[in-house]
């Protein structure tokens, strides 16, 4: 990309707490603080962190039969989505393979889809696309920040008591500060907590009043990948891409039966042999048993020294303290307690298959 | 004794033909949490500019290069155990090799605390 960097609302705010910015899918974001990223990790994990997602794409769907429509173009049930319930699901492609992964609100008369950064180019195209009569609508002027931890209800309670008696999944527009925000009880860090959509001219007065909670501090990228690591939650072109299915993903549970069944989707026979028959790999949590963090890239074995799957997300765990993966092996191998060896610099490094998540979700349902 | 740094972050503190090697403060303030360390063994010989070990922080994974030839002769074992100590104290306890130089004409290519401070800027 050699177009310079994009700037969230919050930009200012990163460099007045001291963010370390970087460049992440074409946007200048902070990937720590200076709490550090297992400081943050944890400050998450026990209180409360603040994050900014402005960089993800916020879309709206408006028209007539939007929900039935976007059906066709993703496998999970979306006529059923109740007026102000969210549900996570994915774009598939012709193979079954995974485009994107989203999250879908329904507000009422229209639906808020939320899309990962590096992929808004490509969505909003294949929407409009696609989506026959339906106006899809990007939206440029609002900044989305996430509050995630088991204080995340006090702190946005404070100033919206409302959010408080929210469920997991829930989504309403509220008040903060005299500010209409879109506020929705979910997240991606294992985690309660929330995601807040807030018009960007006003995004760092509402994140200030967050922070100044004794409870909540500034969370950067690098905290927010290794806290979805051992949640289990897959980072799009890493665990989950255009080659892999569903299935082999164990994301079977965010397709709903008789969509699973009538199928009508983008890939549906791949996926439905894949349901039928087992996908010939499958993606896994992995524990390395010594200290050595093992990545994304390192291929796994069986004990004879055989290639049976790759890393796909790796590093270290700052809860579980101990390193922790994900990746794709075959079927067979899957099953945790499964011995395998990691080669890691050219070593075979002992490791186990292990369940997924390695951190219980903690989520207010 | 004297103490000479290299453009790869690392200091050693040189006594005749044998040192103490480390990592810089600088550099383990820029790994960042530093969470494993892989090492060489006693007795492993090497030239300048090999990759001695590496070091993995919640980041990512860094080499260590060799500032000079050498061969280990003792292996610091607490940092398999603390990794941590290297953020803490990467230019005091959390040494990571004592080496015998051998080629000690290599020192002179190497900076001194004054030259090492002007490189990081």
């Amino acid at each position: 990309m050699t177009d310079a960097p994009k700037r969230t609302p919050l930009y200012d705010l990163h460099v007045e707490l001291g963010g370390k910015m970087v460049d992440f899918a074409g946007w200048e974001m902070p990937v720590q603080y200076p709490m550090g990223i297992m400081g943050e990790h944890n400050h998450t994990r026990t209180k409360a962190g603040l994050f900014d997602v402005s960089h993800m794409g916020q879309v709206i769907l408006r028209g007539e039969g939007a929900a039935e429509k976007l059906e066709t173009l993703v496998p999970s049930a979306m006529t059923t989505l109740k007026e102000g319930k969210a549900r996570y699901t994915f774009f598939t492609n012709p193979d079954g393979g995974i485009m994107d992964d989203l999250i879908v609100a329904n507000a009422g008369d229209y639906l808020f889809l939320v899309v990962n950064a590096s992929m808004r180019h490509q969505d909003i195209p294949h929407m409009a696309d696609n989506l026959d009569g339906i106006e899809v609508t990007e939206i440029f002027d609002r900044a989305l920040v996430a509050v995630q931890g088991p204080a995340a209800e006090n702190v946005v309670g404070d100033l919206c008591p409302a959010a408080r008696d929210m469920t997991f999944m829930q989504t309403m527009v509220a008040d903060i500060n005299g500010v209409e925000c879109r506020i929705s009880r979910l997240g991606y860090t294992g985690e309660d907590g929330f995601e807040i959509s807030i018009p960007e001219d006003k995004a760092i007065e509402i994140c200030r009043a967050f922070l100044a909670h004794e409870d909540c501090e500034p969370v950067g990228l690098g905290a927010r990948d290794s806290l979805r690591l051992e949640s289990g939650l897959c980072l799009y072109g890493n665990d989950i891409d255009n080659s892999t299915s569903p299935v082999e993903a164990s994301l079977t549970w965010a397709m709903q039966k008789r969509r699973r069944e009538e199928g009508g989707f983008p890939g549906a026979d791949r996926i439905q042999r894949d349901l039928a028959e087992g996908a010939a790999k499958k993606l896994v949590g992995i524990r390395p048993t010594g200290r050595a963090p093992a990545r994304a890239g390192v291929e796994v074995q069986d004990l004879d020294g055989n290639t049976i799957g790759s890393i796909t997300s790796g590093g270290f765990g700052p809860t579980v303290g101990a390193p922790v993966a994900m990746g794709y092996v075959a079927t067979k191998h899957s099953e945790p307690g499964q011995k395998i060896n990691l080669i890691i610099r050219g070593k075979a490094q002992p490791a186990e298959i292990a369940a997924l998540p390695f951190v219980a979700q903690n989520y207010k349902r | 004794m004297t103490t000479y740094y290299s453009e790869e972050h690392e200091w050693l503190t040189v006594e005749g033909e044998t040192a103490v090697v480390g990592i810089t403060q600088h550099a383990a303030d820029q790994l960042g949490e530093i969470v494993f360390v892989e090492q060489k063994e006693v007795g492993d010989d090497f030239e300048k500019g090999d990759d001695i070990g590496v070091i993995e922080s919640v980041k990512a994974a860094s080499e260590i290069y060799a500032a000079v030839d050498g061969e280990v002769t003792e292996v610091n074992e607490t940092l398999e155990e603390n990794p941590g100590t290297l953020n803490d104290s990467p230019e005091g306890d959390a040494w990571i090799y004592k080496i015998k130089l051998t080629n000690t004409d290599q020192l002179e290519e190497l900076m001194d605390l004054d030259g090492y401070k002007a490189f990081i800027g």
